[in-house]
């Protein structure tokens, strides 16, 4: 019996500290997409200004309110501007950003391509 | 020939490359709100400083021609100096009502604040966490956000206000 409750009481710990710890992980992924607009270079998860202490406030309010991670994202950056996230949105203004580096991708394979396929040649010859 | 396309085209992919570059480097990097001006304010309840039950939303807003809200604390320095105008307001202008929020501060420290250098708020609430203060998109103390009756954000001004951002104020609201 003492051996029953023992691993009842391990097994509700196990996935009350599993299920604690999950959430930190979550709060901590938003916390460091997001810019301290207070400090040099220092994500909300980095800093401890009084902002990022609200930030953190406002974020575990609404992750504890069933928001998801792009929701409060969305929010923030209706209340602060595209600059409070590290990980621009899409748009026309910065289209350059997202293709770019598919475009050198492409245009790199590519040129690597031609440059194998030219010593191939070569060597044939 | 075909030297010279290969040429050409990396010489484009270069021109290119600096000019992304050239437009990075002209990008302002520091934080600024003005892209927050035309935004509406929505979904906001803020209680008064004295009572819990009494409280304003938007509807309160909706009722002034412009509202002009201020985040103001007893232990911020900067406050003290635009206080003046505040005050001023108040008194010179019926197309403004002021509100008030008084941020992570004690009531008693509060009320003193407002007792030494006098009441220009029509509502005093209060942000004891600075949950409010997200709502609005403030960064830090004193803010202050005006708003016409439509929820629209017309001004933002983060610091202190002075005697510039005083007349824009007035200018704004005739």
């Amino acid at each position: 019996m003492k051996i029953k409750i023992f691993l009842f009481v391990t097994y509700i710990l196990f996935i009350t500290s599993t299920y604690s710890s999950d959430d930190k992980i979550k709060l901590l992924e938003v916390y460091k997409n997001l810019r301290c607009l207070v400090c040099q270079g220092q994500s909300i998860a980095d800093s401890n200004s009084d902002f990022a202490a609200t930030i953190k406030l406002v974020v575990q309010d609404q992750l504890n309110e069933g928001k998801t991670e792009d929701e409060i994202y969305k929010f923030l950056i209706s209340k602060y501007g595209e600059w409070i996230v590290y990980q621009p949105t899409f748009s026309i203004n910065n289209i350059f950003l997202w293709t770019l580096p598919y475009v050198v991708l492409i245009f790199g394979g590519f040129i690597i391509f031609l440059v194998v396929r030219k010593t191939r040649h070569n060597r044939v010859n | 020939m075909k030297a010279n396309i290969s040429k050409i085209v990396i010489f484009i992919f270069i021109i290119f490359s600096l000019f992304i570059f050239w437009q990075g480097l002209k990008k302002n990097n520091n934080y600024d709100t003005r892209s927050l001006i035309g935004t509406k304010i929505s979904n906001f309840k803020l209680s008064e400083i004295n009572n819990d039950v009494q409280y304003i939303s938007e509807e309160y807003l909706k009722k002034n021609k412009f509202t002009l809200i201020n985040f103001f604390a007893s232990w911020c320095a900067p406050c003290r100096t635009e206080h003046k105008y505040l005050l001023n307001l108040s008194n010179e202008d019926m197309n403004v009502k002021i509100i008030g929020i008084n941020f992570k501060d004690k009531k008693k420290n509060a009320i003193n604040f407002l007792k030494e250098l006098g009441n220009p708020y029509n509502f005093v609430g209060k942000d004891l966490e600075g949950r409010i203060s997200i709502l609005f998109g403030i960064y830090g103390i004193p803010e202050s956000i005006l708003v016409d009756s439509n929820l629209i954000i017309i001004k933002k001004i983060v610091g202190p206000i002075d005697q510039i951002q005083y007349n824009q104020i007035l200018q704004l609201i005739q």
